[in-house]
């Protein structure tokens, strides 16, 4: 029988065990992903980015540490709180925040806005906005892999709130019996909107939900970039090897409302603040420090790199068009003859 | 008479009819401790505990379902959807469970339910969020469908479709839940399937409903100022239609055109359309026009949603058409 959950593993390898370009790539990675999206918070407050907007402001590790840890074809899918994945996959962000302005030159033409950039060329399937929607199509997605023999496996992304929808529960048992290369990755942010996780389920401990179908899953610190990079290492090893699908929770937090309408009573500033302390970016950049790795200087010049590239964004969007009127009908059929009703 | 907003209206009737029956409970996603993601059920928590108004996890299909269980046993459940795009996860239990139950029982069972929340086009939501599926619930026999404009319908007919003894959709919008209007005071409840014509006039009737009631009025009265006349009617509901309503009216004034947000292909218009012209053709003087949605999906960009979206210049050019006007 299939181990039911794995023993917790974190910090099983010496931190040396990554070469130091590892660890300037996830400062990078993580900065990139914070300064943008304390950007386009901004401008959603100018009201240059409409509709609604979800910030990965606290999450960054769940990205940063899955992407070290896996291949170049390796595929990934998430919900609506999508802006940073295809950052860390190699997207321009040029492009993305190009999308939350509605420019034509937007990752998805301006046709996605916030919640839905795609970005094929990258290997991102894309930003979902029906909760739990994406989580079979992660499965269908390492479906199409497996039977294509191509050792490549489908990262599929979901928060808390998604876990109770019965598309999850679905797609995890097809997942087991198929054995498909997918690791389902919930990042448990605490809430779910307004809705604690506590609030939900007797099951607050997210990885207990693979028990029922049999699939090995682990808590993972979300804090941490090197625990998450260590679990999906594990994860994507079981699933190159033919062993199937893992179920991966991701402890992290949000430090900004659910989306930017919220004003986020429901929790305590005590409680944002903990996990503040416990920052991602901040833990990693300590452990440069510490090993030496880079100096201050250093990464005050990547921070000033990443701002510049968040200025050169935010300009390209500005200075972009909005796709015009003929491009409503674009995009809508493979089969560019269809003929819509008219009248 | 009272000033009130869309919202609170709709938080009038639901207060109200839970303080009048017991049977009568709330259940939805961020309906108690939030307040309702729109702040529709703003208080109900505090007023009636957490027995009668309940907070839900993301699961559709699951608490709608629960909601179609217990109103087979007597209950008389309101579920929220926070917006009806995604009523699709939980469409098997309505149209499946609520809307079969009564026949498939041989009318041993009914299912006195309400299924509410925002439905169309919010602003700049991209294609999963901006969806109408009026059309798709009014083609179900067993199910009732409200679609209403403003706060006094939304309420007179919430409380209504709460005490209607079948399962009732009841379609609101975001756009509209900060309008005020006027309320009147006390009881008092609207009937499903009566329009209501809010303007009366003689050259061209113009039929909607829900939000587009704002694109009907409005054209009526840019129409006004060339001299034309129009009567603008309000369904209210979509299934039942109230047919008579119209056909009385093109009858008057020998022309229609249907205001809609849903796309077109076998919509509420299509429906409409059919029906005037097999029981009214010969009072017809005209082709019956339409505006709807563009037949694509509403994309984020604001250039797509001005493109695709009815609105009262496509209105007001269509009721030209018709009238044979030149410019
Ligand atoms: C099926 C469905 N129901 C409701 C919503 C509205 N909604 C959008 S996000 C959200 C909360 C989701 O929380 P979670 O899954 O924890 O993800 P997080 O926002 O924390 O990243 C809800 C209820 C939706 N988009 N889809
Ligand atoms: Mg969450």
């Amino acid at each position: 029988m299939a181990s039911v959950k794995e023993k917790k593993n974190t910090r099983a390898k010496s931190k040396s065990d990554f070469p130091k370009e590892t660890y300037m790539e996830w400062y990078e990675s993580m900065l990139l992903m914070r300064k943008f999206e304390e950007k386009a918070g901004q401008l959603y407050g100018q009201q240059k980015i409409k509709g609604f907007c979800h910030l990965y402001i606290g999450q960054e590790a769940c990205v940063a540490g899955a992407v070290s840890a896996l291949e170049k074809g390796d595929k990934y899918i998430t919900a609506y709180r999508d802006h940073a994945h295809p950052m860390a996959l190699g997207s321009d962000p040029k492009a993305i925040m190009a999308e939350l302005y509605g420019k034509a030159t937007g990752i998805s033409k301006g046709k996605g806005g916030s919640m839905h950039m795609f970005d094929k060329e990258n290997g991102f399937f894309g930003g979902h906005g029906i909760v739990g929607g994406q989580v079979p199509l992660g499965a269908g997605i390492a479906f199409a892999e497996q039977y294509n023999n191509t050792g490549k496996l489908c990262m599929t992304y979901m928060g808390d709130g998604a876990v109770r929808q019965g598309a999850f529960h679905e797609a995890l048992n097809m997942a087991m019996t198929m054995k498909l290369p997918v690791v389902f990755c919930i990042e448990n942010n605490g809430y779910a909107m307004g809705t604690s996780v506590a609030r939900t389920s007797n099951v607050t401990g997210l990885d207990q939900l693979g028990a029922s179908y049999e699939m090995p899953s682990e808590s993972v610190d979300g804090m941490s970039v090197i625990d998450v990079h260590h679990a999906v290492d594990r994860a994507a090893k079981r699933a190159r090897a033919g062993e199937g699908p893992t179920l991966l929770e991701f402890r992290t937090y949000r430090y900004k409302g659910h989306s930017m309408s919220d004003p986020a009573k429901y929790r305590t500033k005590e409680e944002v603040e903990q996990y503040k302390q416990r920052d991602p970016i901040e833990q990693i950049r300590q452990e440069i420090l510490d090993q030496k790795i880079a100096t201050e200087k250093d990464l005050a010049a990547i921070g000033d790199k990443i701002k510049e590239i968040v200025a050169e964004a935010v300009k390209f969007a500005e200075e972009s068009e909005y796709p015009t009127a003929e491009n409503a009908y674009t995009d809508v059929y493979a089969d560019a003859s269809y003929p819509f009703v008219e009248v | 008479m009272k000033v009130l907003q869309f919202r609170e209206a709709l938080r009038e009737a639901m207060n109200e009819e839970m303080r009048r029956d017991e049977s009568v409970y709330l259940m939805g996603e961020e309906v108690a401790e939030y307040n309702g993601a729109y702040k529709v059920s703003q208080g109900m928590l505090d007023e009636f505990g957490a027995k009668r108004v309940i907070d839900t996890p993301i699961a559709e299909l699951g608490f709608a379902g629960v909601g179609v269980g217990s109103a087979m046993n007597g209950l008389r459940p309101i579920i929220e959807f926070m917006t009806f795009n995604f009523s699709l996860v939980a469409i098997d239990q309505v149209i499946n469970g609520a809307a079969k139950v009564m026949s498939m029982s041989g009318g041993q069972f009914t299912v006195p339910i309400v299924f509410r929340g925002p439905t169309g086009n919010a602003g700049q939501l991209s294609s999963q969020h901006s969806q109408n599926f009026e059309n798709w619930y009014a083609n179900v026999p067993g199910l009732k469908v409200v679609v209403p404009s403003n706060p006094a319908d939304a309420k007179g007919l919430l409380k209504a479709s709460i005490r209607d003894n079948d399962p009732t959709i009841f379609m609101e919008s975001e756009l509209m839940y900060g309008d005020k209007g006027e309320v009147p005071e006390g009881e008092y409840i609207i009937p499903i399937g009566v329009a209501d014509v809010v303007r009366k006039g003689s050259d061209v009737t113009i039929v909607s409903f829900g939000k587009f009631m704002k694109v009907a009025n409005e054209s009526a009265d840019e129409l006004a100022k060339e001299g034309i006349n129009a009567e603008v009617i309000d369904l209210r509901t979509v299934r039942p239609i109230d047919y008579a309503t119209v056909i009385e009216s093109v009858k008057k004034t020998n022309r229609l055109v249907i205001v809609e947000e849903a796309w077109p292909l076998a919509s509420i218009s299509s429906e409409i359309s059919h029906y005037v012209q097999r029981v009214a053709f010969d009072y017809l003087d005209a082709p019956i026009h339409r505006i709807t949605n563009r037949d694509v999906p509403l994309p984020y960009a604001p250039t797509l949603i001005q493109e695709i979206l009815p609105n009262v210049e496509r209105t007001v050019k269509a009721v030209k058409e018709i009238m044979y006007v030149q410019k």
